[in-house]
């Protein structure tokens, strides 16, 4: 047990510190957070500057064109840019970390030729058709149909909660191609490109008044049989070879910006007065207790997986469920912080308490991530 | 970095559950607890004592030269765990400290208690007594393997100590989780075992997360030794093992609330032991004065 870096991690951080240093000051300013042709250009830009200093795909596999660093050196990349201010991986999102690894997984040298060096040197931005309407938690129920019509596959169906649906160029698709086999293995994995005929984007409307994804509508939309990455009917594996593979960073960087805001809370709380209040400051203490913790548990996870090869998808439900919890609970007490100005939207925790209601729905509920701790780990049986 | 048991660790964590599990099983555990009675405080199990000194329970961290093991704070983490998990009774935490300074704890001859806060565990039992006894008075203990006695004054908490008590609490919350996923995978109702329905599932998902936040919290605090880490991991234990020992006792049902079980062992011992040391609300005033501070940022 030992949580000291080793002489190259502590170089490799070192050079980072340095280049972030050099580069992030030329950055250009923000785009707004609806300008999203504006987000997808500063989002792209980030990631050709990563390209170019060496810090694109980290993770990746270097015959995918990563560098295949260790997962304490990715570790040590989030940490880094998080604690440096640098942009997040925003539209490069589902690229990098989703649609990327499952064609390095999965696809063929051409597809892995054509799709791969795209993601890496921010010239494609990749969004995830994944969940329907009637299919969330339940994601192997989905619908979306695609039979074919010689060298294409015609899709009808609609998908829903796609980030980045207007400025993507591809999107990795779930569909139905054996309507009559059992619900899991009647899938297939399609890339589709965004700019097909049949497509129809509607934003939708988040709780905190923005649009942060999109309903997409497909109207018998063709897309090339060549562009299916696995077999015909196994897009279920082909998906869950990435979404179980794990390095434990999945929330480096959220718990590392929680923590600075934590921080952050403190120094107003003295300001306005609030510090006064033992039960705040006993509640302020305990989250950092809590944020402490999940800090461990990241350096536990990702030392697991470079023992292991990776961490079980179940150890990612656990550090999850406390996190998603936590997070809002870090929002809730930001609202004890403000006071009043908790009900102005102007201020950012006011928006950034509306978005942390979001973290126990996304990306699988506390319910379903409860019963794949229970089942998988704990090993109790299934059933309702 | 590599924040993971070592080979060495994992064999001593093995071997120390086993020599637990053979010298202090369920059945010593509970003639241990018959062996009491209302006017009659547990006594302590001398040969018990000695075995756990040859066994190296006292000397671990004491260096070779000394006629110690050699280890460090991290293996005793894993050695206290176990000693949690098995509800091993005794003056541990106590004697253990005064290895290498008072004659025969390292060996088990000589039982040393201590004064903790304002509570001081097994006094009548204790060879040797650290801290100002004067004017104690016992406490009808509601740990029936830990008898309490109050002082008026108050002794200065040692950081170590709540180190290898935070473990103490790790292991029992992890055994009241196996415990109540055994249980819930066996007991049926409505011709099904009640693992099968998520409000008993997702109790004892719970248990296992706050299990799991703790364990890193503990280790990493072992590892470091850094008082905002013990005092965050002092809290993350106390959380899991006590409310751990509460949900493990619900998913038992009746049973759970009756004697004969070990659940109210491991609920009472985790009470006992979080008294111990920095208290939650002193343990969170420290965390929250770091936000503050330059480096908290």
């Amino acid at each position: 047990m030992d949580l000291a870096c080793t002489p190259e991690e502590e170089e490799f951080r070192a050079r980072l510190r340095q280049w972030l240093a050099e580069v992030l000051p030329s950055l250009p300013p923000k785009p707004s957070p609806d300008d999203w042709p504006g987000r997808r250009a500063y989002d792209l830009g980030w990631q050709r500057m990563l390209y170019d200093a060496g810090y694109a795909g980290l993770h990746w596999p270097a015959d995918a064109g990563g560098r295949g660093v260790t997962p304490t050196q990715h570790l040590i990349f989030l940490e880094e840019t998080e604690k440096a201010g640098a942009p997040y991986v925003g539209a490069n999102f589902v690229g990098l970390l989703h649609a990327g690894p499952t064609i390095a997984a999965e696809g063929t040298p051409e597809q892995r030729a054509r799709w791969l060096p795209p993601v890496l040197r921010g010239e494609e931005v990749w969004c995830q058709g994944f969940s329907e309407p009637d299919a969330g938690s339940d994601l192997a129920a989905l619908r979306t149909r695609a039979w074919r019509d010689g060298d294409d596959y015609v899709v009808s169906g609609s998908k829903i909660w796609t980030s980045h649906a207007e400025v993507a160029d591809w999107c990795e698709l779930l569909v139905r191609t054996d309507a009559r086999a059992p619900k899991h293995r009647g899938i297939s994995w399609l890339a589709m490109p965004m700019d097909a005929p049949g497509i129809t984007v509607r934003p939708l409307r988040t709780l905190a008044g923005s649009t942060e994804f999109a309903e997409v509508f497909l109207d018998e939309v063709r897309v090339p049989v060549a562009n299916r990455v696995g077999a015909e009917n196994d897009g279920w594996r082909v998906t869950m070879v990435t979404l179980s593979f794990e390095r434990g960073t999945a929330f480096v960087g959220e718990v590392v910006a929680c923590r600075r805001v934590l921080g952050e809370l403190a120094r107003e709380a003295r300001k306005n007065g609030r510090w006064d209040d033992p039960a705040l400051r006993r509640r302020l203490g305990r989250l950092n207790a809590e944020f402490r913790a999940l800090w461990r548990l990241t350096q536990w996870n990702v030392s697991e997986s470079e023992l292991t090869g990776g961490v079980p998808g179940t150890g990612g439900s656990v550090f999850k469920l406390r996190y998603s919890h936590v997070r809002q609970e870090l929002y809730d007490a930001a609202a004890e912080v403000l006071g009043p100005e908790a009900l102005d939207l102007s201020r950012e925790w006011t928006l950034d308490r509306l978005s942390s209601l979001s973290y126990t729905i996304a990306a699988g509920t506390s319910q379903i991530q409860r019963n794949i701790v229970a089942e998988r780990i704990l090993g109790l049986p299934k059933g309702r | 970095m590599d924040f993971q048991l070592s080979e060495d660790q994992r064999a001593l964590r093995t071997g120390v559950r086993e020599l637990l599990a053979g010298r202090f099983g369920r059945e010593r555990l509970r003639a241990a607890v018959d062996a009491q009675g209302a006017d009659r405080p547990p006594g302590l199990d001398r040969a018990l004592w000695r075995e756990l000194g040859e066994a190296g329970l006292f000397s671990l961290r004491l260096p070779e030269a000394d006629g110690g093991v050699g280890l460090g704070l991290p293996e005793a983490v894993l050695v206290f765990e176990e000693a949690g998990r098995a509800l091993l009774p005794g003056p541990l935490v106590a004697t253990h400290l005064a290895a290498g300074e008072i004659p025969g704890a390292a060996t088990g001859e000589t039982v040393v208690a201590a004064v903790d806060g304002t509570l001081v565990e097994w006094l009548d039992e204790a060879d040797v007594v650290r801290g100002d006894v004067t004017g104690a008075v016992a406490l009808r203990s509601a740990d029936p393997l830990t008898p309490l006695h109050r002082v008026p004054r108050a002794a200065p908490t040692d950081p170590v100590a709540a180190v290898l008590t935070a473990a103490e609490q790790l292991g029992s919350a992890a055994r009241t989780c196996e415990l109540a996923v055994q249980h819930a995978r066996t007991r049926e109702q409505f011709g099904r075992p009640i693992g099968a329905f998520q409000a008993v599932k997702h109790l004892c998902a719970e248990m296992l997360v706050r299990v799991e936040v703790a364990r890193g919290a503990v280790y990493a605090a072992a590892v470091t030794a850094d008082p905002l880490d013990i005092a965050a991991a002092g809290l993350l234990a106390d959380e899991a093992a006590e409310r751990g020992a509460h949900d493990c006792l619900q998913v038992h049902g009746g049973m759970g609330f009756t004697w004969e079980s070990d659940v109210h062992l491991h609920l009472k011992r985790a009470w006992v032991r979080a008294r111990r040391g920095q208290s939650a609300a002193d343990a969170e005033e420290a965390l929250a004065q770091d936000l503050l501070s330059p480096a908290g940022r």
